[in-house]
């Protein structure tokens, strides 16, 4: 054991210094989710596989869509992602979505005025 | 078990030593253990019940979050019993990478208890260590399914998510490390001298006492049980790889410590043999929305032990009933065994051994009177003494499966 503590004295922390060095999230990480308006066909299969009951397609008007995300409720399982047949929905990398406010996290995608996502 | 010598204490459900709310009421004599009650049902969040609101699809999801150590193990048990259930046959490669990710997981939780087991007895330079290697194991999962800890990788027919040959080297690079650390860890488990006189005789549980007690997994193994379900009842890929089932004399802490920095190099193995077997092909077959009426139990090796999954489906898109057994309730019975005629300085580091997962094993049972418009929690023992009298007025008696038995452990 000695000789492991010896061996650490010099070295740096194995942590890191989080606020200034972000890590890189690794690709096909589940984070917030994207939607894009434009592809959806309002099949509803997300809503109807969330387990949680995080999204809602609103239908506004002829083939436009809306969607609505609480991510206070997703459980970032990325099931919606897969059951999209469009591929309207996307993980992105965005991991740091904590928020005071808890109405700042439902999140609206809405087609018309262009990707107008209410933050 | 009270009289007027004894001194009656709670622990918990907070406390500092535990990390989930449990209760433990101990009697004690001095500072001997002189019987442990064992108070479950704080933590419990009703997911067999939720289960059965909600199609298979979200269930998965669910279960997966039973538990965020074992969390492959109790989403992999379900979806055998689901695939059994349906008829599906699973792609080969798809059972080889969930073997891949089972195999990962069981790294990431023996490392997590070894550090744990060196903070309950206050040797935190250890806990340091293991969890700082641990992070490899952690980044590997999350480069392969996407998450650290809920790996969602699963789903009905498959998993999601393939494998390619980059990723493969990268977990080839991380176990070579991995496997470093371990032989430096086994060197400390075995030679360093606290470790050692702290933890030897510790919670003896002995080899007539485990099968009596139903021990599962590194808790029976270090008494010497040579039981795994992923040799005796194979599943995934397993049935492709050989690998030694790790067993200990010892049975105490010291020889659970063992058994589980030995299964960690096993565990090496068995990702070396996955990588290098793994056949091409899909990696999953549609599955349909609707489970064909049906029932199924499946039994899965968690990293803590034996994980059993009932599942009944009635033809529709949500389960009728589902099942947990988590390792941690097959284990309880025998913690309290372990405690009596203990310190109670021994304590934490006892339940610990086991490694347990409150938040798996809680239950609870309430009786509702409908007439009197009221409801009430049963006891544990209440419990126990109801199963045993519903069973006798079926003409089940278990005194007689008792001495069978205990006959069959002597002979």
């Amino acid at each position: 054991m000695l000789k492991e503590v010896l061996n650490h004295i010099m070295k740096k922390p194995a942590t890191n210094l989080y606020p200034a060095q972000k890590l890189q999230m690794p690709p096909g990480f589940r984070g917030k989710l994207k939607f894009y308006p434009e592809r959806c066909i309002g099949c509803k299969l997300c809503m109807r596989d969330c387990p949680t009951q995080a999204i809602t397609i609103n239908k506004l008007e002829d083939n436009k869509f809306e969607a609505v995300i609480e991510l206070d409720r997703c459980i970032y399982c990325g099931q919606c992602v897969d059951s999209c047949p469009k591929k309207a929905l996307e993980s992105t990398k965005d991991v740091e979505l904590t928020q005071l406010d808890a109405h700042k996290l439902r999140v609206v995608f809405r087609a018309q005025p262009e990707n107008n996502s209410k933050k | 078990m009270h009289n007027s010598n004894e001194f009656k204490i709670p622990l918990g459900p907070q406390h500092p030593a535990l990390k989930e709310p449990e209760s433990f009421s101990v009697a004690l004599k001095g500072e001997k253990i002189m019987g442990v009650d064992i108070r479950l049902g704080y933590n419990h969040r009703g997911i067999e019940k939720a289960c059965e609101e909600r199609t298979y699809i979200q269930d998965m999801y669910l279960i997966e979050r039973i538990c965020g150590i074992c969390s492959h193990s109790h989403s992999t048990c379900f979806i055998q019993a689901v695939e059994e259930i349906a008829g599906l046959e699973v792609p080969k490669r798809a059972l080889y990478i969930r073997t891949l990710i089972a195999e990962l997981e069981r790294i990431h939780s023996h490392l997590l208890w070894l550090g744990v087991a060196g903070h309950e007895i206050g040797f935190d330079t250890l806990l340091m260590y293991a969890w700082r290697d641990r992070e490899i194991v952690m980044d590997m999962l999350a480069e392969l399914t996407g998450n650290r800890v809920n790996y969602g990788i699963n789903t009905i027919g498959g998993v999601r998510r393939n494998i390619t040959r980059e990723q493969a080297e990268k977990v080839l690079g991380g176990i070579k490390t991995l496997e470093e650390r371990t032989k430096y860890y086994i060197e400390v488990a075995t030679e360093e001298v606290t470790i050692r006189k702290r933890l030897s005789g510790v919670g003896v549980l002995s080899y007539e006492d485990a099968l009596r007690l139903d021990a599962v997994g590194p808790t029976a193994r270090a008494s010497n049980v040579n039981r795994d379900v992923r040799r005796d009842d194979h599943y995934a890929a397993y049935g492709d790889i050989r690998f030694e089932v790790v067993t200990d004399m010892h049975n105490d802490v010291y020889g659970r410590t063992i058994v589980r920095v030995k299964e960690l190099m096993e565990s090496y193995q068995i990702i070396r043999q996955v990588l290098q077997k793994m056949p091409d092909g899909p990696i999953s077959i549609k599955a349909p929305r609707q489970i064909p009426a049906g029932e199924a139990l499946s039994r899965y090796e968690a990293p803590r032990g034996e994980d059993v999954h009932y599942v009944k489906s009635n033809g529709t898109e949500k389960p009728e009933r589902v099942k947990v057994r988590a390792p941690t309730l097959a284990n309880i019975q025998a913690v309290k065994h372990m405690l009596a005629d203990r310190y109670l300085a021994d304590m934490p580091i006892v339940i610990a051994a086991i490694d347990p997962c409150f938040s798996c094993t809680d239950r609870l049972v309430t009786i509702e009177y409908p007439n009197k418009r009221k409801n009430e929690v049963i006891s544990w023992q209440a419990l126990h003494s109801y199963s045993i009298e519903w069973h006798r007025s079926r003409g089940i008696d278990f005194r007689a499966l008792n001495k069978k038995f205990s006959e069959r452990i002597k002979g």
